[in-house]
């Protein structure tokens, strides 16, 4: 009895002392790879907090959008063959800024499907989005086997980032910040602004006023005047607009080529990262951020792996758990934050007008 | 021939709206393949859908083997879309049937492969059992988490669907890979196989999903689980009202869900693939969520919808192979279905149906539930 | 007063509802300048169609509206408040989120360049608006920080913001205390003086007469008659109302109360945002007798309702039946005990609209025996189910075309008789009503109250929780007064006066 409890104790005494020198070992790997890490935070986080811009802007107006993962594809597939059509005849630049206007008015179109199936005929939006996700699938994959696999042909390629000069990049804790939000393309640097843009218009300005009225109570909004169906049309036209963006994204800006399926469950993610922010752009846009610090974490252990202990421990760790981590730790924080977040009370309801013929 | 017609009616009026959608859908799918023929080598080809149309439909009826396929690749479209249909009867929408498709294909295959040598009347049961368990212990997860939390299920299932896909090719290749195979792959199942009942290919799989629409039938509409079930999707508060446990029953019901597409999953191991391996896919999920809303969420109506859905699936390698429109036009005509169900007012203006409109209420609850835990309102505005 | 000119004229209003409701049939309607006109009514004789129409909601099937003279279409609520017309919603169009400031501009939003919101100017503009009309509000709380009369009052700031010189109130006073009545009519007087007509909606007589200078009577969607309040009484009113000859006051007989047989003590509950709601109640009933809870709404009754029937865990305190701890108890547990509840929502609680009536009638009792068997109750049994439908709709004359049709397709009367007959057994030991005859006609309210004292005759022991308080005065033996998550005072039915009551209500306290 005596010995075995002993032995227990002394396994105890270790395992206390293992643990606060993993945890500094950590922080300490954590500060070493920073300045390969946060450069790429912000271009995984990008198409997630375009996403969740549109999930925003039309939750807000009391329409959910499930679909984002489709327009993105939609859009990221339009966007990229407009490219892949016109780069020769318009030269690349020419291709690739029709190519992002492509993506984007891809977009606003689908956000136009949308709203009239959720707006006007009154479909669920569950349906609706799941229709979308659907046929993007499908559109995306049968052009895709029809038109580009068989011609054997690239797209445009990429849009170039922009590159910090090198005495900036290399200062010292303020070269990798700075990094972070200007050594990218321009559609990643133009989410800081839109999400800025979009958190004082939704808080700020008549239009953002009339937004929340009409996704907490449309029958209030209506009894004053206001066109309770035309305010959800253009949150969700503009939204998925934006959706669409973050598809030019995905294909113009960050890989050069398309793939069946590239999303990948973006589009979702974008959706907690929406819920995570309490409905605001700038709270989704830290959910973005932080879905990508995950994501980025999960690549840069494998490009940069740490060393002694805490190196042998995260190696037992296969590689496909850390590409699993983003999905599972969407899981555990939706879980942990909703229930402590109120979502506008109309979301997902749609609006009927009694006795109206 | 009057009384036959009387009789009808009833069943009539229900499936008008989906067969008109299925019809619509592969109008408007024929517009796109006559559009998209215009860029390829080929050249514009106004008679393309027709010849098309036609190899999709001998592919899946035109011989006795296409009719197998058609029945063997609805087994687990029936499976599937049950799974679908009772979540949505609990006001749960379960996009997660791909993942726990996989995970019960994935312990069909593994627990197949250990009990290889064993008489099928032993490994094929317990197989199966493994898959459908697997697939119930994954669907379990976000149901808690739904009940618990308030986690919106269309996010966290698709979540996992993700994770699923990940983590079961970390298990196959550090885990359970086979040796002597140039990829990663689990053993041969052997003996747990399903016994093939005609045919090449026609196993007795196909049998199970019949009984299982059957008996999930029964459950929802004539025990009182399934009155509890139902009532939960219908109207929550009710629900806690008349002393049911909405959060046990949304456990319980998306618990079932998985342990439904486990056993497609499972009968798709053991009846068709035989082995797993990293990529299989599963088609099974979306065409699923297709097959239940087609179906009204009725068992019945899903068999059928299954049965259609299957017929696609066996019919599009021949339409492809032949008249190279790819594969992906069957996704585009079930996302057509589902557009013209959700937006059935067109269905109605171009047919001029009038019979009354078919809703599946308990998705006013599956909307409502979105962001917060928090019980829909009534009624709209 | 018919010197006075009329601002507004209606006409000929008809109105059909799909399904072949009759809402509106030919109504004729006068307003005059600097009149306060009532539009009397019970609920569902379509004084709120009419209104809606008035204001845009609602297109009417034929009919004219003239204001000063002059016809005009009204197509929506924008050309209602473009015409000088405001309404006053009974569910109040109130964002909660949104601050009073800009509730009250909400649509005619005060802008700077790019549509920038001056918030400052709005504010201060509100400021002097409450001044004028006599009342103080802080334009920068949040609407779901009001009582509901300063939330009242916050929809009138929204109407005369708008520039309204008609105003339609919709049953302004459902939710008041009768000192908050007394004061809106203050402000409704003012008004009046300051020009504004008004159109007051309300099916309770006593206000009809106390503040309008002429009534009209609605029945079944049509104007049966129109009095000036001195030529006229509210027996005639009444019968002009309901169409017959109705007694006003309940016949509640005497009580003969037994053994307390529903005990709380020291109960302490959250709401659902967390709050203490609850802050140590005590009450007991007793057998054969009915204890009505008075209060404003949401002062913790519907939270009190919830812990005694079992839907709401309590932090501390306990509930006895009879002398027997049930605090742990499940809902259903608690039913097989005798308890029954008659839900405040019936739409959202006491029924599952989309279920046919059998399903609907044994919905608190559907695993029971006989309706539940075999396979260790698990499978239902359908002729069990069928014929206690029929026996209750029967007895409690429930009118439907058959028991084959779904819930959401009987009137609310209909819907809530459903309710009370398959809670109103005759097992029962306590019986809580919640706001059990809202919005319903006066027939079946009539009816409604006779089965509660019916029930209580029986010996159950009654728990009466109601907005209305003149229900909880006429059917209560005993009543008490709940204010801020306590019970706050206590009266006999025969010294319960309305003042009093209404007077502890509102502050808590009983001025001495």
């Amino acid at each position: 009895m005596g010995r075995g409890d002993a032995a227990a104790g002394d396994g105890g005494l270790m395992d206390i002392l293992a643990l606060p020198r993993l945890v500094w070992e950590f922080v300490v790997y954590l500060f070493a790879v920073m300045p390969d890490l946060l450069p790429i935070i912000l271009s995984l986080a990008t198409p997630l907090a375009l996403g969740a811009l549109c999930g925003v802007l039309g939750e807000r107006s009391g329409v959910v959008n499930i679909g984002i993962e489709g327009i993105m594809l939609m859009a990221a597939f339009f966007g990229y063959l407009t490219g892949f059509a016109l780069h020769e005849p318009l030269g690349t630049g020419a291709a690739l800024a029709l190519g992002i206007v492509v993506a984007v008015a891809t977009g606003a179109l689908l956000g136009l499907l949308h709203a009239w199936l959720t707006v006007t005929v009154r479909a669920d939006q569950i349906i609706a989005g799941t229709m979308m996700n659907i046929a993007a699938f499908g559109v995306t994959g049968y052009l895709n086997r029809l038109i580009i696999t068989p011609s054997g042909r690239g797209g445009a390629g990429v849009i170039p980032p922009f590159h910090l000069p090198d005495q900036l990049a290399t200062l010292p804790f303020l070269g990798p910040i700075l990094a972070m939000f200007l050594d990218q393309g321009p559609i990643a640097m133009s989410v800081i602004l839109l999400v800025l843009i979009s958190q004082f218009a939704l808080f700020r300005t008549r239009w953002g006023l009339r937004t929340r009225a009409v996704g907490e109570h449309p029958k209030a909004a209506d009894t004053v005047g206001i066109d309770v169906f035309r305010q959800r049309y253009l949150n969700v036209i503009v939204g998925c607009g934006i959706a669409g963006l973050a598809g030019a994204y995905l294909t113009l800006e960050s890989t050069g080529s398309f793939q069946n399926g590239m999303t990948n469950g973006r589009g979702f993610i974008a959706l907690a990262a929406v819920i995570f922010g309490r409905w605001t752009p700038l709270g989704s846009l830290l959910g973005a951020l932080l879905f990508g610090t995950a994501t980025a974490f999960g690549i840069i252990v494998n490009v940069r792996p740490a060393e002694g202990d805490l190196g042998t421990l995260m190696k037992t760790i296969p590689t496909f758990w850390y590409a699993a981590l983003p999905y599972l730790i969407t899981v555990v924080i939706l879980a942990g934050v909703v229930g402590r977040s109120t979502p506008p009370a109309a979301d997902g309801i749609p609006y009927a007008k009694e006795g109206k013929g | 021939m009057r009384r036959w017609r009387a009789r009808l009616a009833p069943t009539w009026s229900k499936a008008q709206v989906p067969v008109y959608s299925i019809v619509l859908a592969f109008a408007v799918a024929a517009v796109v393949v006559i559009v998209s023929s215009a860029f390829t080598a080929s050249g514009f080809d106004p008679l393309l859908p027709f010849a098309a149309y036609a190899r999709l439909f001998a592919g899946a009826f035109g011989s006795g083997n296409g009719v197998a396929n058609t029945l063997v690749a609805a087994a687990p479209l029936m499976f599937g879309g049950l799974a679908v249909g009772i979540g949505l009867k609990a006001g749960l929408f379960n996009i997660g049937v791909a993942g726990q498709f996989l995970v019960g294909a994935f312990a069909a295959a593994v627990t197949g492969a250990a009990l290889a040598a064993a008489p099928t009347i032993v490994g094929m049961p317990l197989a199966m059992l493994a898959g459908g368990l697997a697939g119930a212990a994954y669907g379990f997860i976000p149901g808690y988490l739904k009940a618990r939390t308030g986690a919106h299920e269309v996010v966290t299932t698709i979540m996992l669907n993700n994770a699923a896909a990940l983590l079961l090719t970390w298990a196959v290749n550090d885990l359970v890979r086979a040796p002597g195979f140039s990829f990663p792959r689990t053993a041969d199942i052997g003996q747990s196989a399903l016994p093939i009942l005609a045919g090449r290919n026609l196993h007795l799989g196909i049998a199970f999903a019949v009984a299982a629409v059957f008996v999930i039938r029964w459950i929802l509409v004539r025990t009182t689980l399934g009155f509890e079930i139902r009532t939960v999707g219908a109207n929550p508060s009710a629900a806690r009202y008349a002393g049911m446990r909405p959060i046990f029953i949304t456990a319980l019901t998306m618990t079932i869900s998985g342990l439904l597409a486990g056993l497609a999953g499972a009968i798709q191991m053991l009846g068709v693939i035989g082995f797993y391996a990293p990529g299989i896919t599963a088609s099974v999920g979306f065409d699923s969520i297709a097959v239940a809303l087609l179906g009204r969420s009725d068992p019945i109506g899903i068999l059928f919808a299954a049965l259609l859905f299957g017929a696609f699936r066996a019919g599009a390698p021949l339409m492809q192979i032949e008249t190279s429109v790819p594969i992906e036009v069957i996704d585009i005509i079930q996302a057509l279905v589902i557009l013209f169900l959700a937006a059935d007012l067109i269905v109605r203006r171009v047919f001029r149906v009038r019979a009354p409109k078919i809703e599946i209420v308990e998705l006013a609850t599956v909307t409502g539930s979105w962001g917060a835990g928090t019980p829909p309102p009534g009624t709209a505005g | 007063m018919s010197d006075k000119t009329s601002v507004l004229e209606m006409r000929g209003i008809t109105k059909r509802f799909p399904g072949g409701t009759l809402a509106n049939d030919a109504i004729d309607l006068e307003l005059g300048e600097r009149e306060i006109h009532a539009l009397l009514g019970e609920n569902g004789a379509g004084k709120t169609t009419l209104m809606n129409i008035l204001y845009g909601l609602v297109t009417p099937d034929e009919g004219e509206i003239r204001i000063d003279g002059t016809p005009v279409a009204i197509q929506g609520p924008a050309d209602a408040i473009a015409r000088g017309i405001g309404m006053v919603h009974q569910h109040f169009m109130l964002v909660p989120v949104l601050s009073v400031a800009e509730n009250v501009v909400l649509g005619q939003e005060i802008t700077g360049v790019g549509g920038v919101l001056d918030m400052r100017t709005a504010e201060r503009r509100i400021r002097e608006l409450a001044e004028r009309l006599g009342f103080s509000v802080d334009p920068g709380t949040r609407v779901n920080q009001l009582s509901l009369g300063q939330q009242q009052r916050v929809e009138i700031l929204k109407a005369i913001y708008r520039g309204a010189r008609i105003l339609v109130l919709d049953e302004p006073t459902a939710v008041l205390t009768p000192q908050e009545t007394r004061e809106i009519f203050g402000v409704l007087r003012r008004l009046r003086q300051d020009g504004t007509s008004i159109i007051f909606i309300s099916h309770k007589l006593d206000e009809v007469l106390e503040i309008a200078d002429r009534i009209t009577v609605i029945r079944r969607g049509k104007v049966v008659g129109s009095r000036k309040p001195a030529q006229t009484n509210k027996d005639e009113l009444a019968e002009l109302m309901v169409g017959r000859a109705v007694s006003l006051r309940v016949d509640r007989g005497q009580s003969h109360p037994g053994d307390v047989t529903l005990e709380v003590v020291g109960l302490r509950a959250l709401d659902d945002r967390r709050h203490e709601i609850l802050q140590g109640v005590d009450l007991n009933v007793r057998a054969g007798e009915i204890v009505g809870i008075a209060g404003v709404g949401g002062n913790g009754q519907d939270e009190l309702v919830e812990c005694v029937v079992g839907l709401r865990k309590p932090n501390a305190g306990a509930i006895r039946l009879a002398g027997r701890d049930i605090t742990r108890q499940s809902v259903e547990g608690r039913r097989d005990l005798g308890i029954a509840y008659v839900p405040a929502d019936r739409q959202r609680f006491g029924l599952v609209l989309p279920y046919l009536l059998p399903d609907n009638f044994v919905l608190t009792r559907y695993g029971e025996v006989p309706y539940a068997g075999g396979l260790g109750g698990f499978v239902r049994q359908d002729q069990p189910i069928r014929n206690e439908a029929g026996r209750l709709a029967k007895e409690f004359d429930v009118r439907a075309s058959s028991l084959d049709v779904a819930a959401s397709t009987l009137s609310g009367g209909n819907q809530q008789k459903v309710v009370v007959a398959r809670e109103f057994r005759h097992d029962l030991r306590v019986l809580v009503v919640d706001q059990p005859t809202r919005g319903l006609d006066v027939g079946s309210i009539e009816f409604i109250h006779k089965q509660v004292i019916e029930r209580r005759d029986a010996g159950v022991a009654v728990l009466l929780v109601s907005a209305e308080l003149d229900e909880v005065l006429d059917l209560s033996d005993r009543i008490l007064v709940m204010y801020r998550g306590r019970i706050v005072g206590t009266f006999a039915a025969a010294e319960a006066q309305r003042e009093k009551v209404g007077l502890l209500m509102a502050t808590g306290e009983a001025r001495t």
